[in-house]
């Protein structure tokens, strides 16, 4: 399934930037980077229970809010994009 | 139902695989080409001499992507793999049956004779398209000459036989391979089945389609648990991956022969991207090898309805599905092994 995670991590409060670092980390372990704090990440249940698990590990939820959009396995036809940047389809062949 | 996984293919000779964090990267210089999460591969095929890092490597070992490095023209040269896993009873069951000529003979059978339907599948489906009466003829000759092969494997009591049969049904198939590619005047003439090296475009095409089918397969047959060196039709020969060559057998006109056929008639291949060696093989430039990655990628994404399952399933799953379905019957949950019969 298809789920859209977006961050906002407080830089200012202490060690916002230490926190804003490694939520993006995992993030990028587990997804593909769309915009600067939006993730697309295409997982399986029992990856996402760990993935979130470690995000709220990390975040500071007093400061920090975390947003996920479910999109199921028929995302495809829920996104669009326009302008620059385009996205890898993630299942688009990977040859380089 | 497992995920399709996609596959990286590394074609150039100044990339580097480096292991960050929980993915993978491919750098050229200090550029990063790509990033991708470990979780979204299923393999790895390198076709050059692009460096791998001895991190990188373990980590495709340790998250399951099977690593393959084949030369540019697409020959086998090694695998990373990591311990030896999966279960042992189950690999001990199949090195019994392997030994067994009668178990190891059915198992062959059933792998031959879903061959000879899914070659005889894609004859009759070419002759129905063909518009030259004499192609088509010559057609639905080899299908019947087919037919008859099938009726014989039946019978056919040993290893050896069947051994036989499987080549009298590939030289009555490849025999009229030729007349399904339209463009054969324009450089894609096809006598017969010829490699290492493959002396004209389409058994080029054909090999190196092969070799990239034999490493997904591999990689299906160790994901359930089996060993991909001990087959049954097969002989085991070293460093020779049989049973993945074994499961090929019944995928080959689906996966591969189709595919390349496409890129033929459909003209998405030319012939002057194919170079003939000072040796008499013949090689596909960059963008011809590009193209037909592509191309297989994509096929695999097809869907088809798998009858044993009674689900939709992309074909790229194919191999999973049946490695898994051979792993039951080698386990005794299965009376026999239920091969792949194509619809085409």
């Amino acid at each position: 399934m298809m789920i859209l995670v977006c961050y906002d991590v407080e830089t200012v409060s202490p060690g916002g930037q230490r926190r804003l670092r490694r939520v993006a980390r995992h993030c990028m372990n587990y997804g593909e980077r769309v915009q600067n704090s939006v993730f697309e990440c295409l997982l399986d249940p029992a990856q996402w229970v760990r993935f979130k698990a470690k995000l709220e590990g990390e975040a500071d939820l007093q400061r920090d809010s975390l947003r996920y959009y479910f999109l199921g396995a028929n995302w495809r036809r829920r996104v669009e994009h326009v302008g620059a940047k385009p996205v890898l389809d993630p299942d688009a062949p990977l040859v380089l | 139902m497992k995920h399709l996984l996609n596959t990286l293919f590394l074609t150039r000779d100044d990339l580097q695989l480096v292991k960050d964090g929980q993915s993978l990267l491919v750098k050229q210089g200090n550029e990063v080409l790509l990033r991708k999460p470990v979780h979204m591969l299923g393999g790895v095929i390198s076709l050059g001499r692009s460096y791998i890092t001895p991190q990188a490597m373990a980590f495709c070992a340790e998250n399951d992507v099977a690593l393959s490095l084949l030369s540019p023209n697409g020959r086998f040269l090694a695998q990373v793999r990591g311990p030896v896993s999966g279960n042992v009873l189950l690999r001990r069951a199949q090195f019994r049956l392997a030994d067994d000529d009668k178990a190891a003979n059915n198992i062959a059978q059933a792998v031959v004779a879903a061959k000879l339907v899914n070659c005889r599948g894609l004859l009759r489906r070419a002759a129905r398209d063909q518009t030259l009466e004499a192609d088509a003829e010559a057609l639905a000759l080899a299908a019947d000459r087919l037919a008859q092969v099938l009726r014989r494997l039946e019978g056919a009591q040993s290893l050896e036989e069947t051994r036989g049969l499987e080549g009298e049904g590939a030289a009555a198939y490849f025999g009229v391979f030729g007349r399904l590619i339209s463009a054969q005047g324009d450089g894609f003439a096809f006598n017969g089945r010829n490699r290492r090296p493959p002396r004209d475009a389409v058994n080029a095409l054909l090999s190196f389609a092969y070799t990239l089918l034999a490493h997904d397969i591999s990689g299906a047959c160790q994901a359930v648990g089996l060993d991909p060196q001990v087959g049954f039709l097969h002989r085991d020969r070293p460093g020779r991956p049989s049973l993945a060559l074994d499961l090929m057998e019944e995928m080959r006109p689906m996966m591969v022969d189709r595919l390349v056929l496409n890129l033929i008639n459909l003209r998405q291949v030319r012939a002057k991207g194919f170079a003939i060696e000072p040796a008499g093989g013949v090689r596909m430039d960059d963008d011809t090898r590009k193209g037909l990655l592509v191309a297989y990628q994509e096929r695999k994404q097809k869907e088809i309805h798998h009858p044993v399952l009674d689900e939709k399933i992309p074909l790229g799953l194919l191999p999973h599905v049946q490695a898994m379905l051979l792993a039951r019957h080698i386990r005794g949950d299965l009376p026999g092994y239920p091969a792949h019969f194509h619809k085409f």
